[in-house]
C-alpha cells in the first residue's frame, strides 16, 4: 500500500498504526509560531473501536490499510462463523465472531449490511440501521391498551430482547433502530 | 480545474484592501518607512522548523536555485544596518508544508523594525496596530514561564524532560513522537496553553526559553537566561513573533550553525549562511526590534470567519 504524509490525512483515509487499521476521523495542524509543527489527529482502530487523539509531528507518514466497506447480504450462521455474499459477484465471506461482535442480534438472513474488508477478510459488519424482526417470546398482552405508557422484554428470533409496548404479542413482526435497540413500530405482514 | 470561482466573497476581498489601508495610514502617521525587498532570495533559512520552496529552473538562476522567501528579515535587517531608519513591509511569503485552516504555504505577513525600541515598547506598539484594525480592546502580557505555570502547573525551565512528558500524554497520545525538550514544550504549548489563550483577547507570551530564542538577544531574568521574544495570540490564534533583535555577528553565526548541525541530524539538507546578513549585523545593527505578523490571520479575526481559506482569493488548492 501507498504512504500517507500527515498531510495527506482527510476524514475516511485508512491508516495502520501499531499493527492495526486505523481510520483517520479529524486532523488539524498546528504549529506554536516557532518551533515543531505537529498534527493533532481523531482517529478510530477499527479493530477495536476505540476513538482517541495522538499527536504526530508534521511530515510524518503511515502506510495506507487495505480496508474497503462493502454492502453485502447476510446468507446464514453455522454456529462458529457467519456467512456474506457480495451482490454483484456473489463472491461469499465468512466473518468469526470477533468480527461479527454484537451485530449477530439483528442479523436476519437476506438482509442488507455492512461487511468491513481488511485484507480480504470481515473486520467488521454493521447491521442496517433499522430491521425488521419477529417476537418469538413475550409476556401475553393487554388487549385494547394501545396508548398507555409501560413496556415489556420481548425476545426476538434472533436471540435479541429489546423493549416493547405492552399491546405487542408473540409472532409479530416489529422494526428496530439496530444503533439504539429501540422499538419502533409493529410492521403489518 | 473546473471549479475556477474565487474561495472568497467580495466582500472578504474589500475588507483586505480596508485592512491594508488601514495598516498603511497607521505607520504613515508614525513616520515608519515602507519598503520593498526580494521575494527569490539565494539563501534559505536555517531554522529547522521552516522549510522553503525552491525555484530550480530559469535562465536567471546562474549559480544556484533561488529560494522563496520564509520572511523578509534578512534583507529588512540588512536595510536597517545601511541606517534606514524605521521601515515596514507588507510582502507574501512562503513556507512549504504548512497547510490548514489557519495555514496557506503563500500568505501575507507584514513586517515591521523599530530603531531604539525594546520588545516590551514594540509589544504595545503591535497593540496599537492591532486595536486600530480590530477596534479597542485590552491586551495583557504574560511571560512564556507564568503561562506553563498558570495552565500546566509546571516550570517550562527547570522540569526535566520526563515531567513534561508525562504531562504532554495527559494531553494527547503522543505516540512515537521523539525529541528533545524544545519538542515537548512546543507540545505542551499547543496543546495545554493555546486552548487556554483562546479565552484572552488579545494576550502577549514574552521572554521564551533560549533555545528558543531564535533571532532574539538574550538577558537574564529571575535566575534564568531568556530569548527576549514574544508571540502575539488573539484569542488563541497566534499571529505575530517578535524580537528584540539579536545584533551579534559572531552570536548570530554560532545559533546558524547550530541550526545546520540540528538540520543534519534530522536528516535535513543543511542551509549556507547567508554572509551578506552576517557582514550587515558586523557592520553594526541600531539597537532595534521587529515583529512579523499574518495578515491573512489578522483578516480572520476582523471578519470572524475560522478557516483562512474563505479569506484567500485563491488558496493553494485553487490556484
Amino acid at each position: 500500500m501507498a504512504n500517507f504524509s500527515t498531510n495527506e490525512f482527510r476524514p475516511g483515509l485508512k491508516v495502520m498504526l501499531d499493527g492495526d487499521p486505523c481510520s483517520i476521523l479529524e486532523n488539524e495542524f498546528v504549529k506554536p509560531g516557532k518551533g515543531q509543527a505537529f498534527n493533532r489527529v481523531r482517529m478510530r482502530n477499527l479493530k477495536t473501536g476505540r476513538v482517541w487523539e495522538r499527536t504526530f509531528k508534521s511530515g510524518e507518514s503511515l502506510e495506507g490499510a487495505d480496508v474497503m466497506d462493502r454492502t453485502m447480504e447476510y446468507l446464514y450462521t453455522d454456529g462458529e462463523f457467519w456467512y456474506f455474499m457480495e451482490p454483484d459477484t456473489f463472491e461469499q465471506h465468512q466473518a468469526d465472531a470477533k468480527a461479527v461482535g454484537d451485530a449477530y442480534l439483528w442479523l436476519k438472513e437476506q438482509d442488507g449490511c455492512e461487511v468491513t474488508l481488511y485484507n480480504g477478510t470481515p473486520l467488521s459488519v454493521a447491521p442496517a440501521n433499522f430491521v425488521e424482526l419477529e417476537i418469538v417470546e413475550t409476556d401475553p398482552g393487554l388487549k385494547g391498551d394501545t396508548a398507555q405508557g409501560g413496556s415489556k422484554p420481548a425476545k426476538l428470533s434472533t436471540g435479541a430482547v429489546v423493549k416493547v409496548p405492552l399491546f405487542v404479542t408473540t409472532g409479530e413482526v416489529i422494526r428496530v433502530d439496530t444503533r439504539t435497540g429501540e422499538y419502533q413500530n409493529r410492521v403489518s405482514k | 480545474m473546473s471549479d475556477w470561482r474565487p474561495g472568497a466573497a467580495l466582500a472578504q476581498l474589500r475588507q483586505r484592501a480596508q485592512l491594508l489601508a488601514q495598516i498603511r495610514a497607521f505607520f504613515a502617521a508614525r513616520g515608519v518607512l515602507e519598503v520593498e525587498t526580494p521575494l527569490l532570495c539565494s539563501r534559505g533559512i536555517t531554522d529547522p522548523a521552516i522549510e522553503p520552496l525552491l525555484v530550480e529552473h530559469g535562465q536567471s538562476l546562474t549559480d544556484a536555485p533561488r529560494f522563496l522567501q520564509t520572511s523578509p528579515e534578512y534583507a529588512m535587517k540588512r536595510l536597517l544596518a545601511a541606517g534606514s531608519g524605521p521601515i515596514y513591509q507588507i510582502c507574501k511569503a512562503f513556507r512549504d508544508g504548512e497547510a490548514g485552516r489557519r495555514h496557506n504555504p503563500e500568505f501575507t505577513l507584514l513586517e515591521w523594525y523599530r530603531p531604539g525600541m525594546d520588545h516590551h515598547a514594540l509589544m504595545a506598539e503591535v497593540a496599537a496596530l492591532v486595536c486600530s484594525c480590530l477596534g479597542e480592546r485590552p491586551w495583557q502580557a504574560f511571560t512564556y514561564r507564568e503561562l506553563f505555570q498558570r495552565c500546566l502547573q509546571l516550570d517550562p525551565f527547570t522540569a526535566d524532560v520526563a515531567a513534561l512528558q508525562r504531562t504532554a500524554r495527559q494531553l494527547t497520545d503522543p505516540g512515537t513522537l521523539a525529541g528533545g525538550r524544545d519538542l515537548w514544550l512546543d507540545l505542551l504549548l499547543t496543546h495545554g496553553v493555546e486552548p487556554w489563550l483562546a479565552g484572552q483577547g488579545l494576550c502577549f507570551v514574552y521572554d521564551y526559553p533560549a533555545s528558543q530564542a531564535a533571532l532574539a538577544r538574550l538577558a537574564q531574568r529571575d535566575g534564568q537566561v531568556v530569548g527576549e521574544r514574544f508571540e502575539l495570540y488573539i484569542d488563541g490564534v497566534e499571529v505575530a513573533n517578535g524580537y528584540h533583535e539579536l545584533d551579534d555577528a559572531v552570536e548570530q553565526r554560532a545559533r546558524f550553525e547550530a541550526d545546520n548541525r540540528q538540520r543534519a541530524a534530522a536528516s535535513q539538507p543543511e542551509r549556507p549562511l547567508d554572509e551578506a546578513l552576517l557582514a550587515a549585523l558586523a557592520a553594526g545593527l541600531p539597537a532595534v526590534s521587529g515583529v512579523a505578523l499574518g495578515l491573512d490571520r489578522l483578516l480572520l479575526l476582523a471578519s470572524g470567519e475560522t478557516d483562512i481559506r474563505r479569506l484567500l482569493a485563491f488558496s493553494w488548492e485553487r490556484c
